[in-house]
């Protein structure tokens, strides 16, 4: 699914609880989102590895997401920030 | 310690390579290829067309990179193989033996044969020699014809859109890729071309390049119709690179034919990729994927059977995803039973496997901005076009994977187009715990 953070308050919440997670099947390594992520990550890299992109530096600004000429990436929430449970 | 040959260094040939590597450390592996460039993203060549991405930007992986595998490289053309001695002879380095090899030559683009074919400004989109050639001549271009259905033709005719040229679409059939789209999928698509300055023309075809003094000056088409041209660019499909398996005494047909675990008629050499011709024991057919991940896959599968493994290669259903003149379209399973009359031999991008359609009735809703088409069996779906809204390609691609019984809703399918989304994704969450 495309996001385009229209609101803050999808903003606010994307920051907070989503990831970026990769679908490798679509990917053809074009490196588009690599080449359009504003502070450096090889988002390629884990569209080929399969690995949600958890890099602390993500400002999750959607770039590649929406760049990605095969609809590889998509937001989705993740349990990487939520309490362990009990 | 075993020795390997991995001919060809696209996706199959370089997924063989890492998987061979983490398989045995310490075997001796060698990557054969004529292509001076190694792995690349042949794909991506369209989006160096475009000018969305640099050159650079199409290798995956650095050479120092953990995920290179450490390979012998030996560049050259293969001139023979013989399975006998387990030798292939490289043009100029000589011959090199093997234990096992894989074949992952690929495919390459079927030429215009017509006089003037082979002019200088008659222009193909295989690698990446291709797409700079093209980049440098398109400074002296104002105007360029493209020939072909399918995904190469439509790369080129966006790549010379967004190099800023006049483009005319010649197309031989009554609308865009008419073997996996039907009318109003491709009509879809040729708006948006005629609304970025395409100039189409339907039941086309070139009856001959004109030329002075080996100066492309246009071509001439079977209306009878003149267009003035300095670039002519060819995407009307590609052919396995097969030849050296042949001479070779191989079993071949469209491609080499290899059993479900990769294995050519020759028990120690392999082929995967768009050279192999798979047999799926499940349908019983034999089939080409001209396509990016089955690629990666084979490549894998075959490495682990040439590493003494027993592996076969379970067919997952063919999908793909395109950006076909800006429209994001997904490809799922079975779609189409009729031929392309733009395309000759298979096409880059596509799987024979999209062909092979069981009895079906086909519901379709739209609007201006996207269309949905499901490929509804008895019990099943057989296989969907999505094309705009992406939102539905998941749940359709799960309840395709997984065979799910549709027989609650089928009725509904096919009774009424309005809610065809809303029924697939009511189902989709009902049946996916």
């Amino acid at each position: 699914m495309k996001y385009r953070l229209s609101s803050e308050s999808h903003h606010i919440e994307v920051l907070t609880s989503r990831h970026v997670v990769v679908e490798p099947e679509r990917c053809i390594q074009c490196g588009i989102c690599s080449f359009n992520c504003p502070i450096g990550i090889d988002v390629r890299l884990h569209a080929w590895t399969g690995e949600v992109i958890e890099d602390p530096t993500c400002l999750t600004c959607g770039e590649c997401i929406e760049r990605c000429p095969r609809s590889v990436l998509h937001f989705e929430t993740t349990e990487l920030f939520t309490e362990p449970q009990q | 310690m075993n020795r390997y040959i991995i001919i060809g260094t696209g996706i199959a040939g370089f997924s063989a390579a890492q998987t061979l590597r983490s398989l045995e450390p310490g075997a001796d592996i060698t990557l054969v290829s004529d292509d001076p460039h190694g792995f690349y993203s042949r794909p991506g060549l369209a989006y160096y067309l475009t000018g969305e991405i640099p050159e650079k930007q199409l290798f995956p992986f650095l050479k120092k990179s953990q995920h290179n595998p450490n390979v012998q490289h030996v560049h050259g053309r293969v001139v023979r193989l013989d399975p006998q001695s387990h030798s292939i002879e490289v043009d100029p380095s000589g011959s090199l033996q093997y234990d096992r090899l894989l074949l992952a030559t690929g495919a390459r683009s079927v030429p215009l044969n017509i006089p003037g074919g082979d002019l200088p400004a008659v222009v193909k989109l295989d690698d990446i020699e291709d797409t700079r050639k093209i980049l440098s001549q398109v400074r002296r271009t104002k105007t360029a014809v493209v020939v072909g259905g399918g995904v190469v033709a439509i790369e080129l005719v966006e790549g010379l859109v967004a190099q800023g040229k006049k483009v005319h679409y010649l197309l031989r059939g009554d609308w865009y890729w008419s073997n996996v789209l039907v009318e109003a999928e491709a009509r879809m698509v040729e708006r948006y071309l005629v609304h970025d300055g395409v100039r189409l023309h339907h039941h086309t075809e070139i009856e001959a390049i004109l030329s002075r003094k080996d100066r492309l000056t246009g071509v001439r088409t079977t209306n009878g119709e003149v267009i003035p041209c300095d670039m002519l660019a060819v995407g009307i499909g590609v052919k396995a690179c097969k030849e050296l398996a042949e001479a070779a005494g191989l079993k071949t047909d469209r491609g080499i034919l290899v059993n479900e675990y990769l294995q050519t008629s020759e028990a120690d050499i392999f082929a995967a990729g768009d050279v192999a011709q798979v047999f799926d024991p499940l349908s019983g057919h034999s089939s080409i994927d001209n396509l990016w991940y089955p690629g990666r896959k084979q490549g894998r599968i075959a490495a682990m059977n040439m590493s003494g493994q027993s592996e076969g290669y379970q067919r997952a259903i063919a999908t793909n995803v395109l950006r076909i003149a800006g429209v994001m379209t997904t490809i799922i399973g079975a779609i189409g039973s009729g031929r392309d009359d733009n395309q000759v031999y298979t096409s880059r991008g596509s799987s024979e496997a999209w062909q092979q359609l069981p009895n079906t009735i086909a519901a379709e809703s739209g609007t201006e901005l996207s269309q949905l088409r499901l490929m509804v069996g008895e019990r099943t779906l057989f296989g969907a076009v999505v094309m705009g809204d992406q939102r539905i390609t998941r749940p359709l691609r799960e309840l395709i994977n997984k065979q799910v019984d549709i027989t609650p809703i089928r009725n509904q399918l096919l009774q009424s187009n309005t809610v065809l989304v809303q029924s697939v994704m009511d189902h989709w969450i009902k049946t996916r715990s």
